[in-house]
């Protein structure tokens, strides 16, 4: 029998608290939101684990979205992201506090982390989740088999978003996930709520596996996020060139949204990665995707295929990205976009008078 | 230098995806390709051969038919081709594949190991950092640049983040995970091609693993479990139009008008 023998030692939701320049992200709130349902379904708490140097301040941050509990890890190891201490840190806890179930973001962090901390601890992970339950494993019980319950069943798109799986990690503990971020909810703020602290050091000693960070260089980025932004302009391979997007930031200047691009944009250098939207970039999730030149490859529209509403624009009337559009424009972007522009901007300002 | 390169082969769903009539995918009607993130890395290990001179080992986990992504990487450049394959690593999750190949690698010598940060088929970019765990070698995912320094044994890295890039520095042996962005794979060559017929594949099954238990090999050992699979069943079409710039900017904002969007 394979697993591990005390499984019901194993209580309570984790979630990785990621920070990057000591500020928590967007995806640990996320994740402790989604925590506290699974949490109410289990009948226990919500414990976010926070890592890294000089970070106690951002506990009650989390307090405020819902945690119940912060285990802080503070040192100065912990500076900078690096594998090998956070490995540590999160294996560490998971050994002394033995939790069912933890979730990390699917972030650049946490797809390098929680793959090495789930290989040290010797328990399955499943990546890139977009749908977390709990529920009975096997879901429809099987003759001559124990159908067990309460179980986390996480679910994810495979084949480049082509298929859904629903995955259990039935007798190995904790159940571990990488959450996609922007898919779920954060919590209304509790302003003042002041976290439950418990410290935690489990040693930091460096060695071969301790990488050494020489430099540090951060790009000049749009400042905002476009997975925040509620109207997203994409410029595709279409568009033809750098020199063309001033129409897309015309338009989206007017209508008080934010540009981003597909995966052949970034490819080419015409834009940077954080503005890549698809199943390599950032999934978004806005009231209203306009697809400018962008073709609608399959790993492009699991990246925004969930958006409210989606209106495309390409020249190729077969061009797939008219698959999911709610409404497709075949023509030449280069004729309507600036009259849309104008026509929108005139529009809103009449509504604002 | 010896390099180890982990590569994989996949359905090909990048361009050559095909539906159903009912917006399923058409799996029977999919080539197989070496998956792209392998190649980069596969690329990557060629370039350090031709700038330092290595050794390069290609290992793939598979049916016998993966065969054939080996011979492609031979064709490429690679010297030498290990298939792993057995019966019993059947239906391996991440944590079995992961076990497998480093029960195969602790066969070969290497300074660095290679894998593609993710496969499209599975897309968990788990198996790198798997495996970088049960050698006990540090892990560099997401190479953008990877330069040696054959006097010190150190190899530096630079390393992508969503804002930032890290230039990371660490001894060898280590692994390093490459993106699809990484460079431009070379083709094979005519020579290549020739080497690569001719070229004897070792094939190792499940005795030939070192260090491995067979609690952690294939279905039975892998810690996750399929509960339910389905294609997705996407939202579908919904009106298309063919306007002249005038007609299309008008049908635009009526329908944003219709949505109280404005």
């Amino acid at each position: 029998m394979n697993g591990v023998t005390n499984i019901e030692e194993y209580k309570g939701v984790f979630v990785f608290a990621q920070q990057v320049d000591n500020v928590v992200s967007g995806i640990a709130l996320e994740l402790i939101g989604k925590g506290k349902s699974l949490a109410a379904d289990l009948n226990t708490e919500v414990t976010a684990v926070l890592a890294g140097s000089g970070i106690k301040d951002q506990a009650d941050r989390l307090a405020a979205y819902g945690a119940d509990k912060v285990i802080l890890i503070d040192d100065p190891e912990l500076k900078e992201y690096r594998t090998e201490p956070y490995t540590h840190a999160l294996a560490s806890v998971i050994e002394k506090y033995k939790p069912e179930i933890f979730l990390v973001g699917a972030t650049a962090i946490g797809r390098d982390l929680a793959p090495r901390v789930c290989a040290r601890v010797h328990t399955g992970l499943t990546a890139d989740c977009t749908q977390l339950d709990i529920g009975d494993f096997p879901i429809n019980p099987i003759p001559g088999r124990e159908q067990k319950h309460n179980q986390l069943l996480m679910t994810r798109p495979a084949f480049g978003g082509n298929t859904i799986a629903t995955i259990a990690c039935p007798d190995y503990r904790p159940q571990m996930a990488t959450v996609r971020p922007g898919v779920m909810q954060k919590l209304p703020k509790n302003e003042g709520a002041k976290a439950n602290i418990e410290e935690f050091n489990p040693g930091f000693t460096p060695n071969h596996n301790y990488v050494e960070i020489t430099e540090v260089v951060k790009s000049v980025a749009d400042v905002v996020d476009i997975m925040d932004a509620k109207i997203l302009v994409s410029g595709g391979r279409g568009v033809g060139g750098p020199e063309n997007f001033y129409m897309l930031d015309d338009l989206a200047r007017a209508i008080g949204g934010t540009v981003s691009c597909s995966r052949a944009v970034v490819d080419a250098g015409w834009k940077p990665k954080d503005m890549q939207v698809g199943q390599t970039g950032k999934t978004v999730r806005p009231n209203l995707y306009i697809a400018v030149g962008i073709s609608g490859a399959i790993q492009h529209l699991a990246g925004m295929e969930e958006s409210d509403i989606i209106i495309a624009i390409n020249k190729d009337e077969t061009a797939p990205i008219f698959e999911v559009a709610d409404y497709g424009i075949v023509g030449d972007y280069k004729k309507i976009l600036p009259a849309l522009t104008e026509k929108m901007a005139a529009e809103i300002a009449a509504k604002e008078k | 230098m010896k390099i180890v390169v982990c590569i994989k082969q996949v359905p090909d769903t990048k361009g050559g995806v095909k539906f159903n009539p009912d917006g399923t995918l058409d799996r029977g009607a999919m080539l197989t390709i070496m998956n792209p993130d392998d190649k980069a890395g596969l690329e990557a290990a060629l370039r350090l051969k031709d700038q330092y001179g290595a050794e390069v080992t290609v290992i793939t986990m598979g049916l016998p038919k993966a065969e054939d992504v080996l011979r492609e990487a031979i064709a490429m450049g690679a010297d030498k081709g290990v298939l792993v394959t057995d019966r019993v690593l059947g239906g391996a999750d991440t944590w079995a594949t992961s076990q497998t190949l480093a029960g195969a690698i602790r066969n070969l010598e290497y300074d660095l190991i290679i894998t593609g940060r993710q496969a499209i088929d599975g897309d968990t970019a788990q198996v790198g950092p798997q495996l970088s765990e049960h050698l006990n070698i540090p892990v560099i995912s997401y190479a953008q640049d990877i330069k040696i320094d054959e006097n010190t044994g150190t190899v530096t890295v630079q390393r992508q983040y969503d804002d930032r890039y890290h230039i990371l520095k660490t001894q060898m042996p280590c692994l390093i995970t490459a993106l699809a962005e990484l460079n431009e794979p070379r083709y094979m060559t005519p020579g290549g091609i020739f080497d690569a017929c001719k070229a004897e594949i070792t094939v190792w099954g499940r005795d030939k693993l070192n260090g491995v238990d067979d609690s952690n090999l294939g279905l039975k050992g892998s810690p996750t479990q399929i509960a339910k699979a389905s294609d997705k069943v996407r939202k579908g079409a919904g009106e298309k139009v063919n306007l002249d710039p005038a007609a299309s900017v008008d049908y635009i904002i009526g329908k944003l008008k219709e949505k109280h969007v404005l």
